[in-house]
């Protein structure tokens, strides 16, 4: 027997969000954290062809969780719409805002239409300015919100206890070293306290780096760089990696 | 919002259709108005547009150099003494145009957009054959403005990096496309400058030895081709001489080209005709 039967709109709202946070929380998390020349993207992945952290244009990049053909979608949306625009215009004129709010109106209306599936993606648009105080960070949950965030922001399975990790340690100018030392403490902790560990072959990494001399300010730090800084001092200068760590992270990869 | 006049400001769907990496064939479905070959052409009639002229390259083990002078002419006036006409394609690649110098411009700025395009979309560089070819179709949609006198010839070179070595792409203004070997010369001042290279070039030569072979052509077209400007002391206004190695795209600084044109002026102030190559 099929009886159609009420159901509140705050009830199919709630139903629709519960949903989507469910997708997302089943992933790994990305963290983002800001350091004294720039932005750095950690995720935790395993592959090396499906990307959590990608380039979207000179000065910003993009961080995803969640369902990937979904996400992708959304990448490539976003490179789209950044690549028309400083065709249309110039290459100043695109900006992190503008493109988390297109961002955030495409989820808000998949969200809110009936007709559609809620997308299960979590995102984070990060733009590096001249100095930190002019970096920009915008988190786009699932509904089409939008929240500024300073300093760290992780999204993805587990996200509460990672955020509330890095609020507690994260400081303004730190190195790259610490930086990235940071973000992998916090994603080796998992939700009941324990602790794993996580090898650099498990990491996604990449930088929008403002001292980079390129127009486009987006690198992955991958392979030997990525060892070095992982097992670096952290600037003490003790470490023998030390010294290449303090140069342009560009010289390698 | 600009991105989407037509709805309540959410991506179309043009932005969010899996499939094409080009940023081309985005534009064509989305904002076809935007691509030059879908501009509407004057029936007939001649327009007076400034044109950049005279682009050599020459390889070198090693890499190669692409360089072009700096002068822009409308009919027999200088339009333009200090123009530059030789640009970054992408990381391992450059691109120098001759002929219209307005569409030339933004046929530099679409290629490259679409190189940049290709790359971030799918995590990995076109290939350098792939990036020829892809200059080659955007010469040919420009074929109806060519035939109205508005020709744009590219001279394309770059670091090949799965078969090591810097590489040569000439093409004709149908889109035709041949790859040279050693040497090439575009532009009003290309015959001259051909000359001096052909006579001129060796297959050992140096990063530095390329980089004065360039200069020296394009010395050699100024010389005998109205068109094209010499290198001009008084105003520091030196030839844009491009290197692309293995480490990828790098521009000569004024003060590394000053240094090799002041060398060749002194030279030539004894012999004007530059240096000579042997008899037999």
């Amino acid at each position: 027997m099929s009886t159609p039967f009420y159901v509140s709109p705050q009830q199919a709202m709630a139903d629709r969000a519960e949903y989507a946070r469910k997708g997302i929380a089943r992933g790994r998390s990305v963290v983002v954290l800001q350091y004294n020349d720039g932005v750095v993207f950690v995720a935790e992945n395993p592959s090396r062809a499906l990307h959590k952290v990608s380039e979207i244009y000179d000065r910003i990049a993009f961080a995803a969780v969640g369902k990937y053909n979904e996400f992708e979608n959304l990448r490539i949306g976003g490179v789209r719409y950044a690549d028309l625009r400083g065709y249309t215009y110039d290459r100043e004129d695109v900006t992190a805002r503008g493109l988390a709010n297109v961002y955030a109106q495409t989820l808000g209306t998949i969200f809110s239409s009936a007709g559609e599936k809620p997308y299960e993606v979590e995102l984070i648009v990060a733009e590096v300015g001249a100095g930190p105080e002019d970096d920009q960070i915008y988190r786009l949950p699932h509904d089409g919100s939008i929240v500024d965030e300073h300093g760290s922001v992780a999204v993805g399975g587990n996200a509460d206890q990672i955020s509330s990790y890095l609020d507690q340690r994260h400081r303004d100018g730190m190195t790259l070293s610490e930086a990235l030392k940071l973000a992998v403490e916090s994603l080796t902790r998992d939700t009941n306290g324990g602790e794993r560990t996580l090898t650099a072959e498990q990491l996604e990494v990449a930088v929008l780096d403002r001292t980079r001399p390129q127009q486009r300010k987006f690198k992955r730090i991958l392979g030997r760089q990525l060892s070095r800084l992982l097992e670096g001092d952290g600037g003490s200068g003790a470490a023998k990696g030390a010294p290449e760590e303090a140069g342009n992270p560009a010289d390698d990869d | 919002m600009e991105a989407n006049p037509r709805s309540i400001g959410r991506l179309p769907a043009a932005f969010l259709t899996p499939g094409s990496s080009s940023f081309m064939d985005f534009l064509a479905e989305h904002q076809p108005a935007m691509l030059p070959r879908n501009r509407q052409l004057p029936a007939q009639g001649v327009i007076e547009a400034p044109h950049g002229t005279t682009i050599v390259a020459a390889s070198f083990p090693g890499g190669v150099v692409l360089a072009g002078d700096r002068r822009a002419t409308m009919g027999n006036i200088i339009a333009q003494r200090d123009i530059e006409k030789v640009f970054p394609a992408d990381e391992y690649s450059a691109v120098g145009i001759a002929g219209t110098a307005g569409l030339a411009v933004e046929m530099v700025k679409l290629f490259q957009l679409e190189l940049e395009h290709f790359e971030k979309v799918e995590g990995v560089q076109l290939s350098l054959e792939g990036k020829a070819n892809r200059l080659s179709t955007m010469i040919r949609s420009n074929l109806g403005m060519a035939m109205q006198g508005l020709a744009v010839v590219p001279l394309f070179a770059g670091w090949d990096v799965d078969r090591q070595k810097g590489r040569i792409f000439s093409y004709d203004v149908t889109g035709g496309r041949s790859e040279e070997h050693g040497f090439a010369a575009t532009g009003s001042g290309s015959l001259f400058a051909r000359g001096a290279l052909k006579k001129l070039f060796r297959d050992d030569l140096t990063e530095s030895q390329a980089t004065t072979l360039v200069i020296q052509a394009l010395y050699d077209a100024a010389d005998d081709d109205s068109a094209t400007g010499g290198p001009d002391l008084a105003r520091r206004i030196y030839p844009i001489v491009t290197v692309i190695t293995d480490e990828g795209f790098r521009k000569l600084t004024e003060a590394q080209l000053s240094e090799v044109v002041r060398a060749i002026h002194e030279r030539r102030l004894e012999e004007p005709d530059g240096p000579r190559a042997a008899l037999l």
